[in-house]
Formats: C-alpha cells, structure tokens, sequence
C-alpha cells in the first residue's frame, strides 16, 4: 500500500518534470524554443531570449570539475590513511567528525567561500579573482563533499579482506605494495562508485553556488570567472518575481529537467559499477 | 654413524653440521647427523644441512606467551610437519618464520631463530627479502581478485622488472611445478576467483613458488579443502620435497604421516617431541605424544 | 631468464612517499574544515546573545535576531518529520519484509536509491507544482478553506507558500534516505530472530511487528536523526517553493508564511555589508550548535541501546 505511494511520488516527478518542461513547447515567442532539447548551442541564457543551456551546464561543470579535483585525491588518501594506517582511536574519531560534517548546511559552506576563500587565500595570490568565481565556489563544492569521498571510500577499503594484504605480504611486499596493488584495486569498485555519489551531490549543489559563483551565466572555463550553475540560475528565477507563466518561469523547469537526467544518469551508472564488481568478489 | 635412511629423505648433502650442544630435554632433534640420546635406534642420520635453527625461542603476543623454550632443528628439502592440539602455537611459531608476526601489533619474540644461518629476529634483517625467500600458503585459499597471470606474477613483479617473455615462461613454470598448469593454461587472463577450491589453492601454491623461494610454509592448507583436492595437494606437497624445505602445520595426523619426513609434537607452547615420522607416530617417546597420536584427545 | 632487480631504496623511497602523501591529505582535510569552524567561530561569536535568538531580522544588523527562522525551522521539520518517518519505515517494513523478490520490486528499489540522489532542489520544483499550486486544479486567490485562521489546523487548498507545503517538501527530500536506512536496519537483524518467531508459530505480521521491528528500531532512530539534521539544513527546495527570505513572525498556523534558518544566513550572507555577514556567521554557530545536538543524540542511541542482536 505505501509502496504504491512511493511508487507514485517517483513517477509523479519523472512525469513532472517532462510536463513542465513540455509546457514551454507552446510559448508562440520564439521559434528556438522548439529547439530546445537539441538546442544546447546558443549561447546566451538572460533577459535576450537566446535560451541555450549550455553555459549553464558548463558553468556546472567548471565548478564540479574543480570540486572533484580537489575532494578525490585528498579524500582518497585520507581513506587510505585511515584504513590501513591509523590506529583504532584515531579512526573512530575522525569517522564521527566525518559524519557530523557531513550533515552541515551547504549555506555554511558558502558563506565560507564567499567571505574567507576568496577574501584570504585566492585573492591574495592573485588579484584576477572577483568577489564571485567558480574556484571559490569550486572548493567549497570539494570540501563539503571531501567527508562523503573520505568515508565511502574508507569503507570500501575496510572492506577488503585481511586475507589478501596477509597473501602479499607474504609474497615480500612493502606496504606501499600491498596498498597500491592489493587493496585499492580490490576495494575500486567502492571507491569509484563513492566519487560518483559525491560528483552526483557536487551538481546539484545549489547555495554555496549561489551564493559564491555569481549570477552571470557565461561559457568559460576560466576559474577565476563568474559563472551561473544550472541551481543557481533556478534559485536566482524563483527568487525574482517571475511570473508564474514566464518564459524564464518555464525555463527553469527545463533547466532543472536537464540536470534531473544529469543526476538521474550518473545514479544509474554508480549503481551497475557497484553491482558488476561486487560480483567479484564472491 | 648409523645410515639410517628414511623413505623419501634425499641424499644429496654429503656434510653434516654438528650435533647442537643444547637439545635434552625436548628429544632427539629432527635433523640428520648427530647422535640421538637415549639410545633409540630411530634418529634420522641422514646426511643433510639444517635450514632452520631454533634455540630457546620463546613468542609473546602482548603479555600472553604461548612458545616456551623451544629447540628445534628443520632439516633443508625435507617436509617438516608441526602438530598439536589447538592453540598449542604451532601456526605462531609458523608466522615467525616469515616475520609475519610484525602485522599484528603486540607480537614480540625473543631467541635464536635463524634461516641457513641468518638471523630472523635481527633488527636489521630486511623483511620484505625474507619473504620473498619465504613462501606461504594460507588455511584458506586467497588468491587476488585478478587474473590468473597476474596472481602468479605478482611475486615476481615485486621484486625485479621483467619482460613479458620471461614472465610467461616464469608463470608458466610455476604453475606447472604446482600441477595446475594443463587446467588453467587457456584462461589465464580470467579471473582467480573463478577457479574451485583445490585449484586455488594449487594456484595459491604457485603464487608462492614463482619467486623462487628456499623455505615454503603451509597453514593447514587442507583444512577447507574437500578429500579429492587434499589428495592432490598432498600429492604435490611430496614432489615440492625435491626443491623446497617444507614446513607444514596440520590439524590432521592421518595428513601428517602421509605427507612428512619429519613431526614436531607441540602441547601448550612446549616441544614435546620431534623425531622421524614414522618413529614418532609408531614408537613415541613421550606419553603425551602417545596420546594425542593415538587420539585420547585433541 | 631474470629481470634487473629492483632496490631496496627504491621501495623504501615508494614506501614513505605513500605514507607521506597520505598524512599530507589528512592534514589538508582536518586543516581545511578546521579553517572553515575557526572562521566562522571567529565572526560570528561577537554576535551571539540572547536577544539574538529571541529578536525578528530587521533592517539594521545590530538589531536583528533569528526568532522567525528558529521557529519556521522547527515547524517545518516537525511537519517533515510527522509525514517522513512513519511513511518511510512502513515502506521500508513493506520492501523488506512483505514483498517477494520480483522485478518490481527490484525496480522500486532502484528507484528509491536513484531518487535519493536527485538533487535537493528539484524536489523543491515538485513540490512547488504537487503542493503549493497542486497541480493548478485550483486558482490561489480562491482556495478551499478549512477550519478557521485562529486555529493551527487552519488549512487552505491549494497550500501556497506555506509551512505545510515546506514541510512537506522536506519529508520529500528526506524520504529515500529514510527508507533506505530504515531498509538496512531491517537487514541487520539476523534471520535467526525471525525464524525462531515464526516457528513459535506467529503470522508475518506478528513476527514484524513484536521482533524485527523492535530489534532494528534503535538503528532506525539513528537513521531517522540523521536524516532529520539533513533536513534541518536544506534551503533550496524551500526556496523554490517560496520561503521568504524576510520575514518578521513566527509562524502561527499551518498555512502561515515561513523561513527557515538556512535561508537566514543565505540572505545575510549575500548582503554586501560586512555587519550582516556577522550575524550570519551567528546563525551559522547556532545552526552548527542545533546539528551537534541531533548527531550527539543519534550517537548515544547508537551506543546505549543498541544491545547485540546475537551472542
């Protein structure tokens, strides 16, 4: 019974938003609209009716891609060092401050950027860095998911039976040895499907974007550049007086539609790596 | 001195080393060459070196000692099977032979333990070469989750750079010498954990024999096997007689006689005694060994 | 037939690079979010006061108080957390217990896992359509209307900007993740339990209802509180469904108009003037404060009441 009610609430935002994204397809103004699903190459999103999603999308990436850079490697090795190094204490501890972090208000994390990141670190290193900038937002982005990289992976390397580190070790390996050829390879499939978890929430983060990135929506991928995340660019709609039947209105259904199948995507594929590869180890 | 032979002993050494001046009170040592005391007329005096050393070694895991004093020589290319009841330190005693015992935190160890005369407890002595000298194969088999090649060539990968051609030819060395070769050698890009017990095991064996050690040691390496795969295993264990010392610790006393030169009776952290197999399970000395071989408990 | 060895130095060398690029990430990580505290501990603690907490925003920084968003947080969570919980876990009782191993149910069950990574404000923009306009069916300037407005039950069709719909867009948000750890805690119980019930002979229903489900409710609560503290900390699918960014009162009814505390700091912290970054930064020390308590709570749960479920 309450299944059912589960069931429908998915279909009702699968069906939701390809209604509110075919909404548009009525609006008489502008013939790019009919476009629009194949119409990723206008470029200018704003008050010009040149409705082209892709810089949009780009300034996503940008962000998620500097976030990704940073929260990866550092959170990688943090779980490597918590696994196979740390002592029993200083793995509990830092696995409850990982968790507590992870449930902080990404608005904390915004505010960090936008009044300490680019303030002291990236504006005194160099002076090209607006008070808004995809780097600022970039790092926030990392560090707000660099404890869901760190404790995924962590796990998936725990996971890993002491068997196999025993076997190599006995071989004459090094600890550098049984980690980087043993352990890491064994626990891969843990570890990349925690960084596709972790890049899924990097897309849809929608404050610290907001509040660090700026509000110009522009095709670049220079960081120290404004840029408008596809979030971003629906709060700064629903947060404007936009007329209920706008086109900008219905833009943001459509914008929000395209990242729905954006995370939706990278959910699918996280789930069949993790499927396919635990199969391996029974 | 007697020649008395034992079936299976090889010939090969024609000098003895000296009877070691300390062994009374834990029985005759089980290697060749020396004279027994008590004036049994079973002692092993076949010429052969000794590989292992163990003088008043004694093992600690934190403040729970479970070796007491233990004297024991392992003759070289000889199996050298350790038996007792559970917790009786066997598997520890194995463990220190390839300092395996530096992994778990606590685990300290003091005396003589050397290996064709280097000494293992030496704080200097490099770990991870010792290792590559030492082979070991584990209760359960636990190959790596990836291919066959790579499993076997993973040893060797560690340790030196080879080309492709001399890789091949080395894994296909090694499994042959480990009897699994005619089974796996169509697939051996496909995965380790596609294979059956027995023959991860056998591949487990390979692993360890690829880097061309001098010592193997096995963990009861049959004990979550079924009865065909330990009959072949077994099998193997007395052709690896000709290149490896073999030390094996077995639950299993039926294993023991089947496959060893050589047992070791352990009880509670102590050497109760050691001797060829054959006189040890048929004529033991001591009362206990009596009674665990014949079964009264254990 | 043997390749060039390789040295001893050269592993040693691999050896401490590993270990020291591992310490160097730990450090960078437990540095950067120690930054992140100091800072805001830093601005923020200037600000902090009674008056702080029992004040309305204002125009004037010096002025200001969170009274509004503490107590729109703490309806609209209770809102989520009365329609969330329940909901979830009987679902999850369902997928776990009840429902055969069929397509179906394997297809819900991936759907749940895909839903709970959709990002936070497309539930906003669902529920802006399914509970603030519900779906159009009904125009806003002329709404059904139920109870008075004097009343808390005070309710209106469609909800409009409100805290119910805030509420309920949160148990939205809030939902997979319940279901799911609700799911795992079920999992955790070993069969042993339910077939030692069964063969005593109850029905399926008993065997839920007096075992597994009193076995897994202490993991249950911890999924619950932490998916809670999840929830106190969204702000954009509010945004979206129109929590104001300003608002002078606490809220009186359901239908009232509300902000949450994260919305607050948003819009202080997007103010230009440096006081109003101030008193977000006390906001934030007091949204940190109300997450600590819910995890604390949650941890202690975890470890006074969760007995071993087998010797």
């Amino acid at each position: 019974m309450l299944s059912v009610i589960t069931t429908v609430a998915i279909i009702a935002v699968l069906i939701k938003e390809t209604v509110g994204f075919f909404t548009m397809a009525d609006h008489p103004e502008i013939s790019v609209w009919s476009f629009f699903t194949g119409t990723e190459w206008s470029p200018l999103l704003g008050a010009k009716p040149l409705f082209g999603v892709l810089p949009l999308v780009c300034g996503t990436l940008l962000v998620t891609v500097i976030a990704g850079l940073f929260a990866m490697p550092v959170g990688l090795l943090t779980a490597i060092y918590l696994s196979e190094y740390a002592s029993q204490r200083v793995r509990t501890n830092l696995k409850s401050v990982l968790e507590i972090l992870a449930g902080v208000p990404t608005v904390v994390y915004g505010f960090f950027a936008l009044t300490f990141i680019t303030p002291f670190v990236l504006q005194p290193l160099w002076s090209g860095f607006g008070t808004y900038n995809a780097m600022a937002a970039g790092i926030a982005v990392g560090i707000m998911i660099l404890p869901i990289v760190c404790s995924l992976s962590e796990d998936a390397l725990r996971a890993v039976p002491q068997s196999l580190r025993d076997g190599a070790y006995a071989l004459g390996s090094t600890k550098f040895d049984v980690t980087i050829k043993v352990v890491v390879p064994a626990g891969l499939s843990g570890v990349v499907a925690a960084f596709l978890l972790a890049l899924t929430r990097a897309i849809g983060e929608t404050m610290i974007v907001a509040l660090a990135a700026g509000g110009l929506a522009q095709l670049t991928v220079d960081p120290s550049a404004q840029v408008q995340t596809m979030t971003a660019y629906m709060v700064q709609i629903f947060l404007g007086d936009a007329p209920a039947g706008g086109v900008e209105y219905r833009s943001s259904y459509a914008v929000a539609f395209t990242l729905f199948l954006i995370t939706f995507v990278m959910t699918w594929t996280g789930a069949i790596i993790l499927k396919r590869y635990r199969e391996e180890y029974d | 001195m007697n020649d008395h032979s034992l079936p299976g002993t090889t010939m090969d050494q024609p000098t003895t080393t000296p009877h070691s001046p300390h062994s009374p009170h834990h029985g005759a040592s089980a290697s060749a060459g020396g004279a027994s005391d008590a004036g049994s007329a079973a002692n092993i005096s076949t010429p052969a070196t000794i590989a292992i050393e163990m003088r008043n070694f004694s093992a600690w895991y934190s403040k729970n000692q479970v070796l007491h004093a233990i004297d024991l020589d392992i003759a070289a290319k000889q199996v050298c099977a350790l038996i007792g009841p559970s917790g009786c330190g066997k598997s520890t005693l194995l463990r220190w032979l390839n300092r395996m015992n530096d992994t778990i935190a606590g685990a300290r160890a003091t005396g003589g333990l050397s290996l064709h005369g280097a000494a293992l407890l030496d704080a200097s002595l490099d770990v991870v070469d010792l290792r590559r000298r030492v082979g070991m194969v584990f209760q359960k088999p636990n190959p790596f989750p990836k291919s066959i090649f790579d499993n076997v060539a993973f040893g060797p990968r560690l340790h030196r750079v080879y080309s492709r051609t001399d890789l091949e030819e080395l894994v296909e060395q090694s499994l042959r010498a480990s009897a699994l070769w005619d089974e796996v050698k169509d697939r051996l890009t496909s995965s380790a954990l596609g294979l059956s017990g027995g023959q991860q095991q056998r591949l487990c064996i390979a692993r360890a024999i690829a880097v061309g050690p001098e010592l193997l040691l096995m963990d009861e390496p049959c004990s979550a096997l079924d009865p065909r795969s330990t009959a072949s295993i077994e099998e193997l264990i007395r052709e690896l007689r000709a290149t490896y010392t073999i030390v094996i610790v077995t639950h299993n006393m039926q294993q023991a006689s089947r496959v060893s030169d050589a047992t070791a009776f352990f009880y509670e952290g102590k050497l109760i005694e050691t001797g060829p197999t054959d006189v040890l399970f048929t004529a033991p000395k001591e009362r206990r060994t009596e009674d665990y071989v014949t079964g009264r408990f254990g | 037939m043997l390749g060039k060895p390789i040295s001893q130095s050269k592993k040693m060398r691999l050896n401490r690079m590993l270990m020291i690029g591992c310490l160097a990430a730990t450090t960078i990580a437990v540095l950067v979010l120690s930054a992140l505290l100091v800072s805001i501990a830093i601005e923020g603690t200037s600000s902090l006061s009674w008056s702080f907490l029992t004040s309305f925003a204002s125009r004037k920084p010096s002025q200001a108080g969170i009274l509004a968003p503490l107590m729109g947080s703490v309806w609209v969570c209770t809102i989520c957390a009365v329609v969330a919980i329940p909901v979830g876990i009987s679902t999850a009782i369902y997928l776990e217990e009840f429902a055969r191993r069929s397509r179906v149910k394997r297809l819900i069950q991936l759907n749940i896992s895909n839903l709970s990574g959709v990002p936070s404000i497309v539930y906003g923009i669902l529920a802006l359509v399914a509970f603030v306009r519900f779906f159009g069916i009904r125009p806003s300037d002329e709404p059904w209307t139920f109870g008075n407005s004097q009343s808390i039950w005070y309710l209106q069709i469609p909800f409009g900007p409100s805290v119910i719909a805030g509420g309920l867009t949160l148990a939205l948000v809030v939902l997979p993740i319940m279901i799911i750890s609700s799911q795992e805690a079920l999992r955790a119980v070993p069969p042993s339990l339910r077939q030692a019930a069964l063969a005593l002979g109850s029905t399926q229903w008993q065997v839920v209802w007096r075992v597994t489900l009193p076995a897994a409710l202490p993991t249950m609560m911890t999924g619950a509180i932490l998916s809670m503290s999840r929830a106190i900390g969204e702000a954009a699918p509010l945004l979206v469904i129109g929590g104001f960014l300003l608002v002078f009162q606490t809220p009186a009814n359901l239908m009232s108009d509300f902000t949450v505390l994260p919305l607050q700091i948003f819009n202080w912290s997007g103010r230009p003037q440096a006081d109003f970054h101030k008193i977000a930064a006390a906001a934030i020390l007091v949204q940190l404060v109300v997450l600590l308590a819910f995890n604390s709570i949650a941890i202690i749960i975890r470890q006074k009441l969760q007995r071993p479920l087998q010797s």
